[in-house]
């Protein structure tokens, strides 16, 4: 094995030092008008591996700095995001912000701001994941490990397929209202995929597994046991029917399961989609919009989960969101922007992918609260239906339309699971699906995935227990 | 008011308000490779300004700005391995230490599949008319939305939001070099408008559509035309009706298509044909795979593909290439690395890194002429062509990055449109489609109408029967 020193990394580093430019920076702000001034400074570290087979194909590192400057006035906000962090490309990004809500700069008017506290600083004790996280050689033999246990234990496959992402992320978050802090985060995801074939079936499966703030996650993995999970799922829908299409109850297997009340009904307790009037949810705080059965939870603590944070992209410390509780709507996650235009209390959920996003309410670990059933009691209640193993990616509208895929499938006859089934997709709308959710198992368990949308891709966590939908559409042949 | 800044650079950045310098950066590259014993080495680079605004309900709702560079540096070790890695940061320190990155990464280089200059890196470019268009005061952009959005609400009592809307236009550069001497480097600009109505009547669900223009520049967009389109698609769902699960004869409208055609390109894409991804074999080009009067081209050089490449992630020239003609698989996508393999020359296809990928860039799909497949005067609008069962019009495909299974050829994908019976429309409530990419190329009808020209590629209406439908009814 070649190992080699770690490339050089950016110097720059994003501390209190900065508190002279950026006091500056809020000053001229304010004193040209603006309600409130945010700075959202980053640097990057990026390091991305793909096996293929039994080879090393890809090694990307990449890395950035950047800037995401915000100003308010009113209800409106100007954002300006720039990769140049000299003084004079931040105060051009101050100018073009100011410019947008139809101000500029006034050198010699007060600015009515009183300077940054001292630093918060969550990123303390943070300062050297890196290099504790696996360097090259050790992430590219994990890697190959994996791509070995696949070849042993799977049949049929044509590719074979591992890969690591390490995301370090350094930000400083200052705002003219007081905030400035620090945070220094770590996610990695690693998974292995395959793609069976035998003549004119295939199958393709695939496993991923995310973390927060443990540099020692590729190290602890184990990789026989993800392995051993994706051949034999790849090995069961190889030769799986597609699904008849039609209305029928369908149980939800726990981790990735949780997708469904992400899409479903997750983004539209988000304070952006109050703001677009695109959730059918927005004047029911207080009302039951879900079956007794469902609570649902949003927060960011959870130790070592993808969806977690010390602070979110708005310097505030995250918290714990009941979203529903037995069916009743409770609160909206909700960002700066989301608090001043809906009303909803900041929780601490102002995410963005990176600086070249303004920060929106976004979801952290989401899940619905483990319910007092065993997995087979749902499965024994249904007569004929379908059991929803694991699921792919999914998607919601603008009108409330949601859907995802189903990687892997079974049908539900007489209460017991038969066959495998593949091709379903799952479509619906939250204000008919939720009441729908009538059995949750005693098994929450979370999954780590992406989330796209307004403010970009966000690492998150979702989840549940095994969960029972009385009826859903299964689109497939 | 503020204009639409030009690119601010850092002390000593090799992008600044002139854009990329390509003296500058080949000068630096090359002494920084000097010193550090590199003697092969590439890079891409890009540079862009971009402004947008969003409103709602007449109020602006944030309006942004964007200063963005990047580039991807390779390098090639003394076993001939090859590393790669990016940054934001264009300042002599950020490239030495790209350089560097790259340099260690390059220990890790695939020995099997190592990818190398492209032979056409330095070949004639082709001659594109792209007029550069002046960037608008981001102000002008929020009045020039705000008024569009107005126009949309007026349009039809029940259209009460415009939920997702932008106008946004870019100044953007890209740039390749290599230490052979090779020297690309492109200007553009373009600007977009989208327009995402919701309307809802009372007592029934809402409903939603729209429709996206782009051009090169904010004044030549057709701002009438987008309201028009997200007006008439968006009212014309306000009369839905579930559907009943069956299997249908599906017209799909050229946007629909081309997402299944672009959803599926893994068929015509010589990577993923190499790594076992691709439902073609390495022996395919040349077998049938669809009806004998389709033909798919990739045309990156259409006048309609506003943001045309003229090259590719490795400097090679796009044009137009073959990739079925009368049902028949004639050519691949390829990198350089790729062509290598089938012996053939890189098509322009390329993106950059240490494992390059390859994608299309903008399908032209069609009848194979003289095989009188566009020709049969199908007409979903005729009473007598929607009998029976009737036709389904697929309007537009959601979730493909769900909904798609590339490697196997299956697809389960919601999607808008109407059910039309008799020559009368009606909309589809919440409903699947579902099918196989191979079966889809086999069981096309016909084509309706001349092809249109969309953002993603020329297309006409495409007949395909016997899909599966499941609708809520």
């Amino acid at each position: 094995m070649v190992v080699t020193a770690p490339p050089p990394r950016l110097q720059q580093q994003l501390d209190a030092g900065w508190r002279p430019r950026l006091e500056s920076l809020l000053a001229a702000g304010r004193a040209a008008g603006a309600d409130l001034v945010e700075v959202f400074l980053e640097r990057t570290d990026h390091l991305g591996v793909l096996a293929e087979q039994d080879g090393i194909t890809s090694v990307s590192p990449a890395f950035s700095t950047g800037c995401g400057l915000r100003l308010f006035r009113g209800l409106r906000d100007g954002f300006v995001s720039t990769n140049d962090l000299s003084e004079g490309g931040l105060m051009a990004a101050l100018e073009q912000a100011l410019g947008m809500l139809g101000l500029e700069l006034s050198p010699r008017a007060a600015s009515g701001f009183e300077g940054l506290p001292a630093l918060r600083d969550h990123g303390g004790g943070k300062g050297d994941w890196l290099l504790h996280c696996p360097d090259l050689g050790e992430a590219t033999a994990k890697l190959l490990e994996g791509t070995r246990h696949l070849e042993r234990l799977g049949r049929h496959l044509q590719v074979r397929r591992g890969s690591y992402a390490r995301d370090w992320q350094e930000v400083l978050v200052a705002a003219s209202d007081g905030t400035f802090a620090r945070d220094v985060r770590l996610h990695q995801s690693l998974g292995l995929s395959v793609l069976a074939a035998d003549g004119d079936h295939r199958s393709s499966i695939g496993r991923r597994y995310g973390s927060s703030d443990r540099p020692d996650q590729l190290r602890h993995w184990d990789a026989e046991a993800s392995a051993r999970e994706v051949c034999q799922s790849a090995g069961t829908m190889l030769y799986a029917d597609y699904v008849q299409a039609g209305q029928m109850p369908a149980v939800l297997a726990n981790r990735f399961g949780g997708v469904i009340f992400h899409e479903a009904c997750g983004h539209l307790l988000e304070t952006t989609q109050v703001e677009r009037g695109t959730t059918p949810f927005a004047d029911k705080v207080g009302e039951p919009i879900a079956h007794p059965a469902v609570t649902a939870i949003d927060e960011g603590l959870s130790d070592g989960a993808f969806g977690s944070l010390s602070m979110d992209d708005e310097g505030m410390e995250a918290q714990r969101t009941v979203l529903i509780e037995n069916g009743v709507l409770q609160r909206f996650l909700s960002d700066r922007a989301g608090e001043l235009r809906t009303g909803h209390a900041r929780t601490g959920s102002g995410r963005r992918q990176s600086h070249n996003f303004a920060a929106a309410s976004r979801m952290r670990n989401t899940f619905i609260a483990a319910g007092p059933h065993s997995p087979d009691e749902l499965i024994r209640s249904v007569d004929r239906g379908l059991y929803c193993k694991s699921m792919g990616g999914g998607s919601v509208g603008p009108t409330g339309q949601f859907n995802f895929a189903v990687e892997e499938g079974y049908l539900i006859e007489n209460g017991a699971l038969t066959k495998p089934v593949k091709g379903a997709t799952l479509i619906g709308e939250a204000k008919e699906v939720m009441p729908r959710i009538s059995m949750c198992a005693n098994d929450l368990d979370l999954a780590a995935g992406f989330c796209g949308s307004v403010s970009g891709s966000i690492n998150v966590t979702v989840g549940q227990p095994h969960i029972k939908v009385d009826a859903i559409t299964v689109g497939g042949r | 008011m503020t204009s639409a800044p030009a690119a601010a650079a850092g002390s000593g950045s090799a992008a600044g308000a002139a854009g990329l310098d390509a003296p500058a950066l080949r000068e630096r590259l090359a002494e920084l490779a000097s010193r550090h014993g590199i003697e092969r080495w590439d890079l891409g680079a890009s540079c862009s300004t971009d402004t947008s605004v969003q409103v709602d309900r007449g109020e602006p709702k944030q309006m942004k700005g964007a200063q963005r560079s990047a580039i991807t540096v390779r390098v090639w070790n003394g076993s001939g391995l090859v590393g790669v890695t990016s940054t934001s940061d264009l300042s002599p320190a950020g490239l030495e230490t790209a350089l560097m990155g790259a340099q260690a990464a390059s220990a890790f280089g695939n020995p099997e599949d190592a990818p190398a200059f492209s032979p056409l890196a330095s070949a004639p470019l082709p001659q594109l008319e792209q007029p550069l268009r002046p960037a608008r005061p981001i102000l002008q952009l929020l009045a020039s939305l705000q008024d569009a959005e107005r126009q949309l609400l007026e349009r039809h009592g029940a259209i009460s939001t415009v939920p997702y809307n932008g106008l946004a236009q870019r100044r953007s550069e890209r740039l390749y070099l290599n230490s052979a001497g090779a020297c690309r480097q492109q200007r553009l600009s373009t600007a977009s408008l989208y327009l995402y109505a919701r309307a809802e009547e009372a007592g029934r669900k809402p409903r939603s559509a729209g429709a996206v223009r782009l051009a090169y520049g904010v004044d030549d967009l057709d701002v009438a035309g987008c309201i028009a389109e997200a007006a008439a698609r968006t009212i014309s769902h306000l009369d839905y009706a579930p559907i009943d699960t069956g299997r249908y004869t599906c017209v799909f409208t050229p946007e629909a298509f081309l997402d299944l055609v672009g959803a599926f390109s893994s068929l015509f894409n010589a990577r993923a044909v190499l790594d076992g991804v691709s439902l073609s074999g390495r022996d395919a080009i040349g077998q049938a795979l669809a009806v004998p009067f389709l033909s798919i081209h990739d045309n990156g050089l259409h006048p309609g593909n506003i943001g045309a490449a003229t090259f590719d992630g490795e400097g090679t020239p796009t044009g137009r290439l073959a990739l079925m003609d009368g049902g028949v698989l004639r050519h691949f996508l390829h990198s350089e690395a790729t062509a290598r393999a089938f012996g053939v020359e890189p098509t322009g296809h390329a993106g950059m890194g240490a494992k390059v990928s390859v994608s299309p860039d903008w399908f032209e799909v069609g009848p194979t002429p003289g095989s009188g497949g566009g020709q049969q005067g199908l007409d979903h609008r005729a009473a007598d062509q929607s009998s029976g069962a009737g036709l389904v019009v697929i309007d537009s495909l959601s979730a493909l990055h769900a909904g798609v299974k590339a490697s196997q050829g299956s697809f389960s994908l919601p999607f808008d449109g109407w059910l039309v019976r008799a020559g009368e429309a009606r909309s589809v409530e919440a409903a699947t489609v579902a099918g196989d990419i191979r079966q889809v190329l086999n069981a096309i009808v016909g084509f309706e109408g001349e092809p249109e020209v969309t953002p993603d590629g020329l297309c006409p209406y495409v007949w395909v029967e016997g899909l599966t439908i499941t609708g809520d009814a």
